[in-house]
């Protein structure tokens, strides 16, 4: 992993072997660009790209795209999400062109959550390709310069893919599995769902390394700060995929409501700190929703800032 | 011991209740039955297990549809019984012939007796 | 088979209600084994549509038949001699049935009576469930014998998505994760090494993108 793929500051931070830190933020619903441009601004500086989601639980927002080109003019890197719920192959060929011609350098492929979470139950989904192969077609258009029909891409788009994992996801049996296999289709970075259950994560962290899966990608520990004991709650309860252990919520709840907002602070900063240390651990991927204001001080605080000069 | 119950509804033996189909109480009513009753063994003394439990179910779906069409649901009424309760077999007849007092004439019958009498003047 | 469900009786007194003389058409197939459009469905539709005009006055003929199928020239032949009897047909096949009866009786208001859900199976008494999505080219084979494209609410091919949990879908508890169920299978044959191998992009032109299927036999043609 050593010649650049991409102009992503992503991925020379990661290949320099720093801690890379990512961010995350949701496009409006609206076609107000203030609010992206303002939430990117906050972080600008504490992070080395920031994601931007696409149409996040299936609620319709602004394009992912058109708020990674705001960010961009802003001399902000974003990493375009991209999932596959709601374009065919022509569409996702067509916005990652679109993408690079911006040269937005940085992307994350997903499947996307199911239709009937957001705001168009009754609407069709595509599904043309799922995530992994939606990785497979990006790499096959950078690496080969050809689009998936066959021809030649002028200008071949030059951008450093990623997907997603979930640590704590069922069946366990497959979770490492999983892993391997997005990265045999490509996967150049992996962001994680978030953690919480750090023995658990480790746990997983340690059978990558076993099988040399750190080696061939990066994978970014996902981070997001509680509010309060009752997103805690939520979050362990209603939130599929998520694993909180008791002591968590123990530990919010354990400290008066006005204080628990910094508690899940110290919290996230505290286990950021620890895995850090964790080998095979490249970076974090902080998401704190609708509450992007923290992130800089949960960056400093972890002892990632400055972020390094690439 | 001789029971008193009312002369004026027609008694259809089955073999069991499960026998009934939502047709046979739909037949009934098209062919201007103002009320009908099923009466199915105790729950749980089926001889074939479940055929009074299918039966109510029958007789649900059936007071479902006539509800619909405006019939009205509450002509049709599913009662259980041991085999030793004629005095409680008359009592439900009372009541059920009674309820059907208090609703009048089905209304199906009631066209049945229209459109005769228009093809009797015509 | 084809899996339906009983239009509501409202929806079919509207369609019906300014015709005089009506149908009621079965079919013996797939429809009469999910209790949707079999002879004893004619029988309750016909009697809830008498009864529900004559309680509103209105004199209508109501005929009831059923076929042995709706999809094939030689059955739908058998009401030629009928047909001019009536205004409109009420057709409880499955939507393939309901269209080559009208393709048949070209002047004929063919209304449909049921709702045609799915390709599935008779999973257990009053409950089916879908198994195919006719999509052309199986992949079967490489899945365990477990369908992703019908039963994977997102038509994954290398799956799980992110949101399975407990072996269940993320769209609802009720539902099971068709990946949960292609590794359990998986494991039980032993073959937990095919799950590494990735699904190609999946050619989609056999499924309905690519317009109206046909198949032809050039051996069975007479
Ligand atoms: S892979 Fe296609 S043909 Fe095979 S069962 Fe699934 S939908 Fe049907
Ligand atoms: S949870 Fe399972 S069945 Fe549901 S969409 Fe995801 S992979 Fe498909």
């Amino acid at each position: 992993m050593s010649e650049y793929v991409s102009n992503s500051r992503l991925e020379r931070v990661l290949k320099a072997g720093h801690l890379g830190v990512t961010s995350e933020c949701g496009p409006p619903r609206g076609s107000d660009a203030e609010e992206v441009k303002k939430k990117g601004l906050l972080i600008k500086d504490y992070v080395d790209a920031v994601n931007v989601t696409d149409n996040q639980t299936a609620m319709t927002r602004m394009s992912s795209l058109a708020a990674c080109i705001h960010l961009k003019l802003l001399g902000i890197e974003p990493v375009l999400q991209m999932v596959t719920r709601d374009r065919n192959r022509v569409a996702l060929q067509s916005d990652i062109l679109g993408a690079a011609s911006f040269d937005i350098p940085n992307m994350l492929c997903l499947s996307g959550d199911h239709q009937s979470f957001g705001d168009c139950a009754q609407g069709q989904n595509v599904h043309d390709l799922d995530s992994m192969q939606l990785v497979q077609t990006v790499r096959h258009m950078r690496d080969e310069g050809k689009f998936l029909g066959g021809d030649d891409i002028k200008r071949p788009p030059k951008i450093f893919v990623g997907a997603a994992a979930n640590p704590f996801a069922d069946p366990f049996e497959i979770r490492i599995p999983r892993l391997a296999k997005k990265i045999v289709c490509g996967a150049e970075f992996i962001q994680t769902q978030c953690i919480y259950n750090l023995d658990k994560f480790k746990e997983w962290m340690r059978r990558a390394v076993d099988r040399g899966l750190t080696e061939k990608t990066f994978i970014m520990a996902g981070m997001t700060p509680m509010k309060s004991v009752g997103m805690a709650k939520y979050m362990k309860n209603k939130v599929p995929g998520m694993d909180v252990p008791e002591e968590i919520i123990n530990r919010l709840a354990g400290v008066e409501k006005k204080k628990q907002a910094q508690e899940g602070i110290d919290i996230c900063v505290e286990h950021i700190q620890e895995l850090s240390e964790i080998k095979g651990v490249a970076g974090f991927h902080i998401m704190a929703i609708e509450w992007e204001e923290k992130v800089p001080e949960i960056v400093e605080r972890s002892g990632l800032f400055p972020r390094p000069e690439v | 011991m001789r029971l008193k119950i009312p002369t004026n509804f027609r008694i259809i033996r089955l073999p069991c209740t499960g026998k009934i189909d939502i047709i046979h109480i739909l037949r009934a009513f098209e062919k201007g039955a103002d009320g009908l009753y099923v009466v199915g063994c105790m729950e749980g003394d089926c001889h074939f297990n479940e055929g009074n439990f299918r039966a109510r179910k029958r007789v649900e779906q059936a007071a479902r549809v006539l509800d619909l069409i405006g019939v009205g649901g509450e002509r049709v009424k599913m009662y259980n019984l041991s085999s030793g309760e004629g005095p409680l077999f008359a009592q439900y007849s009372i009541e059920m012939v009674n309820k059907i007092k208090e609703l009048g004439p089905s209304p199906i019958r009631l066209a049945r007796q229209r459109m005769s009498k228009k093809a009797d003047a015509a | 088979m084809i899996i339906a469900e009983k239009k509501p009786i409202e929806e079919i007194i509207q369609e019906v209600k300014d015709f005089d003389r009506i149908l009621i058409l079965g079919c013996n197939e797939c429809v009469t084994v999910c209790e949707a459009g079999g002879k004893k469905e004619v029988e309750v539709l016909a009697s809830v549509l008498r009864m529900y005009f004559m309680a509103q006055g209105q004199e209508k003929t109501i005929g009831e038949r059923t076929l042995e199928r709706q999809c094939d020239h030689e059955y739908l032949e058998e009401i030629r001699n009928i047909i001019d009897d009536y205004d409109a047909v009420v057709s409880l096949a499955c939507g393939v049935g309901v269209q080559f009866a009208a393709e048949k009786y070209l002047t004929m208001p063919l209304l449909p009576g049921v709702n045609t859900v799915c390709l599935g199976a008779n999973e257990d008494r009053g409950l089916w469930t879908e198994r195919c999505q006719a999509c052309g080219t199986c992949v079967l084979a490489r899945t365990g014998g477990i369908c992703p494209v019908s039963r994977c609410a997102k038509r994954v091919l290398n799956g799980p998505c992110g949101g399975s949990t407990n072996g269940k879908c993320e769209i609802s508890k009720d539902t099971d994760c068709a990946w949960q169920l292609i590794i359990d299978r998986l494991k039980a044959l032993d073959k937990m090494d095919d799950y590494e191998k990735v699904a190609p992009v999946k050619d989609w032109s056999t499924d309905r993108a690519g317009g109206p299927r046909t198949v032809t036999r050039e051996d069975v043609k007479i």
